[in-house]
């Protein structure tokens, strides 16, 4: 737990914001300077402006498909959160069970989710099941293995002493191996929460009547790339969103983790 | 009827597939509302003797009464402190403290605001909804203490609880503990390897051997109470000193 606790602890927040916004604005003026100043064509690359044009333009369209990348985002988040929490009770339960599931989680994660994903469409539909599943597989591997991997760490003498208090094995997982497991639950979560929204755009890719994946697949088809840059922006904030409201909820689970020690 | 009845235990662990023998036939108990420490060179295996006590390591031979009985789960009796204070870090000092007390399932308000009603005693008023993280070292012991103190059980297992203090608190926490053991009436079972700390704070004084240990001087301490700090320039204090000093060099 100490690992993370240094790593994740916020230092102030404007001292780390400041040098993030100037490399962007550096980054954003390259952009806009390099396509005009080398005359290149919108079809190729749009500058700036004009996807911060096409943006506002678009808007309430984007607006509508974005809210269905974000429903399926969030669901296929928490279908995922759900499954790892189980997986995780039962490898915990014991070794032997860890033994068995853990190389078929890490196979689940060498098969191109991009090579399968058709079949969800052939078995599921054109619905917001699909993508659902697309989400759920690309997000529950980093929770559950961030979930056991904290549930290991959580110190055995600490379990040895509610043990001779008195407690049941399975009191002891709610109250000490599960919230030891929590920072680095957040941790993977995290990375999960920022994988979730590509997941998405992924499933809708391959067929969808709504969402930002179908108006990038369509834009790019017509060459308005003014419009695919647009849809990467919205993604970029999307996820950011995502990832901010997984920190805020972080903070609610776990004050003691956050408070800084007081010097004595 | 001893409180704590072990006789004749004895303990060899494997460790890499080497033989390493930590008890060799210990004999000791611990009567009702005794003050009893058990004194040692550092990794002599008290700890183990400890772990005994609990359940959580069997020995390889003799046996071990608590309450008079063969086979009680340790918390039905004695209430373990181990050296580290391992509160839970998700848990505020009130919740901390009220742990044991809630695994025998007592009701939460309840033992709350008993817990409440001692904090003075413990020196952690004002600090009731802090996390232990925001606590100082001594304090943090004290809430370990608490939380032992409060399982209400009829003897307290301390791990060398005041190890860790320097020695102007240590001093200091030695007399509250008295005091605190003096409230509560439990018995105590003390190790530590401070020949002053064991000599003020109890009854009886068991002095191990270094490893494989077996009791190589058991000790009577008839000095009057209440304690006070100055006791220990007193002749008949150093007397008994001189004599643990001598028992502990003999190996």
């Amino acid at each position: 737990m100490s690992r993370l606790n240094q790593a994740d602890r916020p230092v102030n927040m404007g001292d780390k914001l400041w040098p993030a916004l100037f490399c962007l604005l550096a980054f954003f003026l390259a952009w806009e300077a390099g396509v005009r100043l080398l005359d290149i064509k919108p079809y190729i690359l749009p500058a700036l402006s004009q996807v911060l044009n096409t943006l506002g333009d678009m808007l309430p369209l984007l607006a509508r498909h974005s809210q269905s990348t974000l429903l399926e985002a969030v669901t296929g988040l928490a279908a995922a959160v759900g499954v790892a929490l189980v997986l995780a009770a039962l490898m915990d339960l014991h070794p032997w069970i860890r033994q068995g599931i853990y190389p078929l989680l890490v196979v689940s994660q060498t098969v191109p989710i991009i090579s399968i994903a058709p079949l969800f469409i052939i078995w599921f539909g054109y619905g917001i099941l699909p993508k659902v599943v697309v989400v759920a597989l690309v997000c529950f591997f980093p929770v559950v293995v961030s979930l056991v991997e904290g549930m290991q760490s959580a110190d055995c003498d600490m379990v040895n002493l509610l043990r001779v208090m008195g407690y049941s094995r399975w009191q002891v997982i709610r109250l000490v191996r599960f919230p030891a497991a929590l920072p680095s639950f957040f941790a993977g979560l995290k990375i999960a929460g920022t994988y979730s929204v590509m997941g998405a755009v992924i499933g809708e890719w391959l067929g969808a009547v709504n969402g930002l994946g179908v108006f990038m697949t369509r834009a790019t088809h017509a060459y308005q790339l003014d419009r695919v840059f647009a849809a990467i922006l919205i993604i970029i904030l999307v996820s950011l969103l995502i990832y901010a409201v997984i920190e805020l909820l972080a903070h609610l689970a776990m004050p003691w983790y956050y408070n800084e020690r007081r010097d004595d | 009827m001893a409180e704590i009845f072990m006789e004749d235990v004895t303990k060899t662990f494997s460790v890499n597939g080497v033989l390493l023998s930590v008890l060799d036939g210990v004999t000791v108990q611990v009567e009702e509302g005794e003050f009893v420490s058990l004194i040692g060179p550092s990794g002599c295996g008290k700890s183990t003797l400890f772990n005994i006590i609990c359940g959580l390591t069997t020995p390889d031979r003799g046996r071990v009464l608590l309450g008079g009985h063969d086979n009680v789960p340790a918390g039905e009796v004695v209430s373990y402190m181990p050296q580290k204070d391992l509160l839970l870090p998700w848990r505020t000092v009130l919740d901390n403290v009220i742990l044991a007390r809630r695994a025998v399932g007592r009701e939460r308000a309840a033992v709350q605001s008993e817990a409440r009603e001692l904090m003075p005693l413990f020196g952690l008023t004002g600090f009731e909804n802090s996390y232990p993280a925001e606590l100082s070292g001594g304090m943090r012991q004290r809430a370990a203490l608490m939380r032992t103190v409060l399982a209400r059980q009829r003897v307290l297992l301390l791990d060398e609880p005041l190890g860790a203090l320097d020695a102007i608190t240590r001093t200091r926490m030695q007399q509250w503990l008295l005091k605190v053991w003096n409230n509560f009436k439990q018995a105590v079972f003390f190790v530590t390897h401070d020949i002053d700390e064991a000599i003020f704070l109890s009854d009886r004084v068991y002095v191990l051997t270094s490893r494989p240990a077996k009791v190589c001087l058991h000790l009577s301490v008839s000095l009057p109470r209440p304690r006070r700090a100055k006791l220990v320039t007193a002749p008949s204090f150093l007397a008994l000193k001189k004599e643990i000093m001598r028992a502990l060099q003999v190996q």
